[in-house]
């Protein structure tokens, strides 16, 4: 079947030069776009369309533009990744939109993520909290056989779902709170769930917790809406754990 | 102490246990009140209430319930104003209600309102039963005198259809607070996993359609009764 032609769309977009700007709302038309292209390939024809008009094109981040590398950012029409559910923005496809309609993308909002140029923002805080614990370091030795260390199905399943997270920041821009919890759950979760991980367990939600809250990031009132929201469907009994982890180890010290 | 309490799970997890504690105070609470309605002469819950009223236990129960009900109400302003304060830029265009409830999104304004219902509510009964029982009757239930709480209450919602209404109105939307706040609070205190989720937020749902149900059915039955 082929792609029906949205004839025109209204492209309402946060503009801000610079981090210090105070930026503002701009709407563009743009015509004649195919329901069988992404919503990233829809920003790159209004930005060639800006560049021979001799303006300045949207700055937005992108990588892979296949769901794996957690760069694409938008906030599309009042949701995190826009109107679809557990793909990335860069996954998202135009048929998604009505011809005519005026799509809103604003960047992520949230004081631990300020904004660096229009759609971008800096995401260095999830960096911060990864090195303050995301880590193993204690000795794991040598390459084990693979059945030396019995790990049962159940964990590695969890381990596994809580490591699909690809730091996004969705769950921060969904939040109404701009909470890490979920991001943060699932990097405590995927090696706290292993042998090697457990080890440092404690310690590990303790640091993370303090990193995320230094950095600004707001509480957990448990909306639940970063679970619908996360591209990789992390799922908030995550946060259960991490609540419990991090109790244990202040109660216990 | 002051580290945990300056740690976002810290700070949420004395919402969690006054909650909590709060939620075994309100079914305490609707046991002893439902009594109203099967008993018309109101012997039944008059000495109920006079049980609570002199039980040792209670009464050491009575100023941590106060202490409960401070921290949670205060706390809870604090934390929303932290909360708030981690998006300096708001969004021009939400979509929230695809990805949460707006019961889990306003717990503050409906906890509000439960407060005001809770102001009315304890100077209407508590402060009288308290500290002002010479304007009560006696009455003598099985050779014992006690204060007749029962016409307290039972002349009260008999009074005026607006009382009946506002304390309709209190218990749904205590209810309301509770289809969230119930296994929140369990969440909260990290006791829930991928098994218990699911069947806690099914008995947070009970719980709240009973206590909605039964505190608003005690001035229902008086207002269609009489
Ligand atoms: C009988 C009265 C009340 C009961 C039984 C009750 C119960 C609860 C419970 C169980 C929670 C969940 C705690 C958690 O998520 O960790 C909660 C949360 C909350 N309550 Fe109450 N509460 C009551 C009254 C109030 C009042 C009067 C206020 C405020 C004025 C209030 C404001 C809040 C807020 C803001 C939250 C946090 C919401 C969230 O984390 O999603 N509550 N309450
Ligand atoms: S938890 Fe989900 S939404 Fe949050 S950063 Fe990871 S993948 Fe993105
Ligand atoms: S660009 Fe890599 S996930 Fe979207």
């Amino acid at each position: 079947m082929a792609d029906k032609i949205l004839k025109k769309l209204n492209i309402k977009v946060w503009r801000q030069k610079n981090a210090a700007d105070k930026g503002r709302f701009e709407t563009y038309t743009i015509e004649n776009i195919s329901t069988g292209s992404s919503f990233l390939e829809m920003l790159d024809i209004l930005n060639d369309k800006l560049i021979i008009d001799g303006q300045d094109p949207i700055a937005f981040d992108h990588d892979c533009r296949e769901g794996i590398c957690g760069t694409c950012s938008l906030y599309i029409n009042g949701r995190p990744h826009g109107p679809d559910t557990e793909v990335t923005t860069c996954q998202l496809h135009m048929r998604k939109f009505n011809d005519g309609e005026t799509i809103t993308i604003e960047p992520w909002r949230a004081k631990a993520f300020p904004v660096i140029k229009d759609l971008v923002v800096d995401r260095t805080a999830f960096e911060k909290i990864l090195r303050a614990g995301g880590f193993i370091s204690v000795n794991t030795g040598g390459v084990p056989d693979a059945n030396a260390i019995p790990v049962p199905y159940e964990d590695a399943e969890e381990s596994m779902d809580a490591a699909a997270c690809i730091g996004c920041g969705a769950c921060v821009a969904a939040c109404k709170n701009s909470s890490a919890m979920l991001f943060v759950s699932a990097k405590v979760s995927h090696l706290a769930k292993l042998p090697q991980g457990k080890v440092e367990a404690k310690k590990r939600a303790r640091r993370m917790v303090a990193k995320m809250d230094e950095l600004g990031f707001g509480g957990c009132t448990n909306t639940g809406a970063c679970e619908v929201e996360c591209p990789k469907s992390i799922s908030i009994t995550n946060i259960a754990r991490l609540n419990r982890e991090y109790l244990l180890a202040r109660f216990s010290e | 102490m002051s580290k945990f309490l300056t740690a976002s799970i810290g700070r949420k997890f004395i919402m969690g246990v006054s909650g909590l504690f709060l939620v075994v105070f309100i079914a305490v609470h609707l046991t002893v009140n439902i009594l109203l309605i099967f008993d018309d002469s109101g012997e039944l819950f008059n000495q109920a209430a006079h049980f609570m009223g002199t039980n040792p236990v209670v009464k050491i129960m009575e100023p941590l319930l106060g202490i409960g009900f401070l921290v949670h109400i205060l706390w809870s302003f604090f934390l929303e104003y932290q909360n708030w304060k981690a998006r300096p830029v708001k969004y021009d265009r939400k979509s929230s209600g695809v990805s949460s409830t707006w019961t889990s999104r306003n717990m503050l304004v409906l906890g509000a309102l439960v407060l005001v219902f809770l102001i009315v509510h304890v100077l209407q009964f508590f402060w009288v039963i308290k500290f002002n029982p010479e304007s009560m009757n006696s009455v003598i239930i099985g050779g014992e005198e006690m204060e007749d709480t029962y016409s307290l209450v039972a002349g009260l919602f008999r009074s005026s259809v607006a009382y009946d209404l506002f304390y309709i109105v209190g218990g749904i939307l205590l209810g309301f607070h509770l289809s969230h706040g119930f296994w929140s609070g369990f969440q909260t205190l990290g006791l829930s996993n991928k098994h218990w989720i699911s069947r806690l937020q099914v008995l947070g749902k009970i719980f709240s359609v009973i206590v909605a149900i039964g505190f608003s059915i005690i001035p229902l039955y008086f207002l269609i009764k009489f």
